[in-house]
């Protein structure tokens, strides 16, 4: 079973701890605008929600560049080969996510730094974890069959 | 250089002209950053005569090495000026996004000198650096501000900002960041007031580089671990905050009540604690910039005569408004606290003088006519209806927004105010809690928790546990205690993260992030050259021995009941031990040979 990154912005404190360490992990500097992950807060409505690539299956980054510079690896991450890549910055229009971007010389995107991405090592409260799929559905699965236990079942 | 940019701002507010210079790294070596850094400058630039709101006094604002890094909760910047309040050395300091945003766009601090003649905002956007016209800003509260200045900017930028209470020279006004982080203490927001500076906002897409990658990243990850293993770091700030701490100080005896005047057990505690605050208000915790204890309180009140959002509030406020004012209604002590942030002033000081108020209504000194309106201990409305007066200086709150000792004193009662050097002291008797007794009378910036928590071994353990009643043993961790805050506050890195980590950890980010090769003993003792410094500025004020003391009524008057019961401070016990250890004679001046020691 393959992992996926998911997300929970009802966890994320704002710190913005993420973008430190994967700033720091691709770049070798703490720089947010070098980050591939990034936190956006909305004060009045008191949340924050941390946004990165999430791997697509269907990848539009991948099937639009013209150069096959995105591959998909053994896990299925979507990774760039920077050898092919020409910087043409197409792949940047095709994400409908935002998650690609470009840091002045090169695009970049999330490649869940081999297996271990420091993000979700990092997270101090949780929103950003790396873990087997299913298992997070189901989690949400139950959730809802709660709901429906207290609408329709007899009070314990 | 390393973990500092290396590069500083001057802005003369008076020509408009706007400099960059650098940092040497001899003196960055020498005095880190922050706190350390941005008085050395001070004193260095500002005639020890020049008055707190003269056009030749500056204002400096300065981060660390570590601010913006992934070093442990390093979000901190630092605001330097004499205090309005007290007029002693004035630095106050604030977590938020503030600080690394400045180092993105380049520079690790900025000088503010003279005066506008119209207000303005300072708008630095990476190394494009301008003051715009604020006159359609001046009156506006802190998030009207913020959120204009981010529409006429960037989407991204991040404000710092002074509300009406800055403008007024409310002398307890602070300056915040982020809408609802704030340094302050001191008054430093009538100090960006009085220079017509409204804002300061920046925008940066700059990055911070270390020397020693595999090494910081190591030494981080070590802090790090710690903090999130430790039961006061990784667990009680992030589900209760700061507020954690109601229950905890009012079981030891130290919540002083009704202006101190009442003992130091708040029967009421629990309705106003960290614990009540969840179960009613809180929407969710959130941590400052690369903070991973996140003990900000995001908050509503979602019904009721106090219907409000915000942050907060922290410990010290809450007593302030809480049990000091002998009120027990958490809804109202939040509306005050937002009030505070969208008005930009302190609320410990603010609390502090209403409970003074109060006791001299209690004394017949003040009466309901002459306040307009009923300041009296219990009446939760009228804080509320007071704090924007004071903001405003109308009526009776022009009075109020001098802090308690001005009032007190203009009545004759100078020792109806709870403060030390003018500031108001929080939320730890010292009577309960001997140790703090001896940190409000020595701290620098006058009454203040943040210059030497010894709440920390005499209650919470940490290092080691100290017995709260006795005064052995208190002046020497005190001093070391001091010398860490003034390291820790001029690196960049937050003062709760000193629970969790110590020196050890401190040294080893800091080394690997600038690739300075200091010792652990000298990182301290950098501290207690800033120590030094800051006391040699308050000599240079006039400070002496006599002010080095508590209210009387911490002196002389009993506690009359609770785990202190018939307590009070044996200051006398610990000051001459502690102006020994400092190596300052018996009059609290720093010998020769200190001074020369620490290269000062």
């Amino acid at each position: 079973m393959s992992k996926t990154i998911v997300l929970k912005p009802d966890k994320c404190l704002s710190c913005r701890t993420c973008e430190l360490i994967c700033s720091f992990t691709r770049a070798e500097e703490f720089n947010p605008q070098l980050s591939a992950v990034s936190v956006i807060h909305y004060d009045k409505a008191m949340i924050s929600v941390p946004i990165m690539c999430t791997q697509c299956e269907e990848a539009p980054c991948l099937k639009v560049c013209p150069v096959e510079a995105i591959y998909k690896d053994e896990n299925g991450t979507k990774i760039i080969d920077y050898k092919k890549c020409i910087g043409c910055k197409v792949c940047i229009s095709a994400c409908p996510l935002g998650n690609m971007a470009f840091d002045g010389n090169a695009v970049f995107k999330c490649n869940l730094c081999g297996g271990d991405p420091q993000c979700a090592r990092f997270c101090p409260s949780g929103a950003i974890e790396y873990k087997d799929a299913n298992p997070s559905s189901m989690l949400k699965r139950k959730e809802l069959a709660e709901k429906f236990k207290d609408v329709f079942g007899e009070e314990e | 250089m390393y973990g500092l940019i290396g590069r500083l701002l001057r802005v003369n507010l008076t020509t408009g002209a706007v400099t960059e210079e650098a940092i040497s790294e001899s003196m960055a070596k020498k005095y880190f950053g922050g706190r350390g850094l941005g008085t050395k400058i001070y004193m260095d630039e500002v005639a020890k005569d020049t008055d707190v709101f003269s056009p030749d006094n500056k204002l400096i604002l300065m981060t660390g090495p570590l601010t913006g890094t992934f070093a442990t909760s390093a979000g901190r910047l630092m605001w330097i000026t004499k205090a309005p309040l007290t007029g002693t050395i004035g630095c106050a300091n604030s977590g938020g996004e503030f600080g690394p945003e400045l180092k993105f766009a380049g520079f690790d601090g900025v000088i503010f000198e003279g005066k506008a003649e119209k207000p303005v905002f300072l708008y630095v956007n990476n190394g494009k650096v301008e003051l715009r016209s604020a006159e359609d800003l001046w009156g506006k509260t802190v998030p009207d501000t913020t959120d204009q200045l981010v529409a006429a900017t960037d989407p991204d930028a991040k404000v710092c900002c002074i509300g009406p209470a800055g403008e007024n020279r409310v002398l307890f006004a602070g300056i915040m960041n982020e809408k609802n982080r704030a340094a302050g203490r001191g008054g430093l927001g009538a100090v960006m007031g009085s220079k017509n500076l409204k804002a300061v906002v920046v925008r940066g897409t700059g990055g911070i580089k270390v020397a020693d990658n595999a090494g910081f990243l190591a030494a981080c990850t070590e802090a790090r671990d710690k903090l999130k293993a430790h039961p006061v770091t990784g667990a009680g700030l992030g589900a209760y905050g700061t507020e954690i701490l109601v229950n905890i100080i009012n079981a030891s005896g130290g919540l002083p009540i009704n202006n101190w005047r009442d003992g130091a057990v708040d029967r009421n505690a629990d309705d106003i604690s960290g614990e009540t605050l969840v179960e009613k208000y809180l929407v969710r915790n959130k941590g400052c910039f690369g903070c991973s204890m996140a003990c900000g309180r995001v908050t509503k009140v979602k019904d009721g005569p106090y219907k409000s959002a915000g942050e907060g509030p922290e410990y010290e406020a809450a007593w302030a408004l809480g049990s000091s004012c002998g009120i027990n209604d958490l809804a109202a002590i939040c509306k005050v606290n937002f009030l505070c942030n969208e008005y930009g002033m302190d609320p410990i000081t603010l609390g502090s003088t209403f409970a003074c108020a109060m006791e001299m209504f209690d004394k017949g000194l003040l009466n309901v006519e002459e306040m307009g309106g009923n300041l009296v201990f219990g009446d939760a409305a009228s804080i509320v209806e007071f704090a924007t007066k004071t903001a405003k200086r109308e009526g009776f709150g022009d009075k109020l927004a001098d802090g308690s000792y001005r009032l007190a004193e203009s009545y004759g009662v100078p020792e109806l105010s709870m403060s030390v050097k003018k500031q108001e002291m929080p939320a730890y008797d010292g009577r309960s809690l001997q140790g703090m007794g001896l940190e409000y009378a020595t701290s620098n910036r006058g009454g203040c928790h943040v210059r030497g928590y010894l709440t920390s071994p005499e209650i919470l353990g940490l290092p080691v546990k100290m017995d709260p009643l006795v005064t052995e043993g208190k002046a020497a961790m005190l001093k070391i205690f001091q010398d860490l805050t003034a390291v820790v506050d001029s690196i960049g890195l937050c003062l709760f993260t000193t629970f969790g980590i110590g020196l050890p950890e401190i040294a080893n980010m800091l080394r690997t992030c600038t690739g300075w090769d200091l010792t652990d003993e000298e990182i301290l003792a950098t501290g207690d050259r800033i120590w030094n410094m800051e006391k040699l500025y308050n000599l240079g004020q006039g400070f002496t021995k006599t002010d080095d003391t508590l209210p009387p009524r911490l002196l002389h008057e009993p506690l009359p009941e609770g785990p202190a019961k018939g307590k009070v401070c044996e200051l006398d016990d610990m000051l001459p031990e502690y102006y020994n250890l400092r190596g300052w004679d018996k009059d609290g001046v720093p010998a020769k040979a200190k001074l020369t020691e620490l290269g000062l």
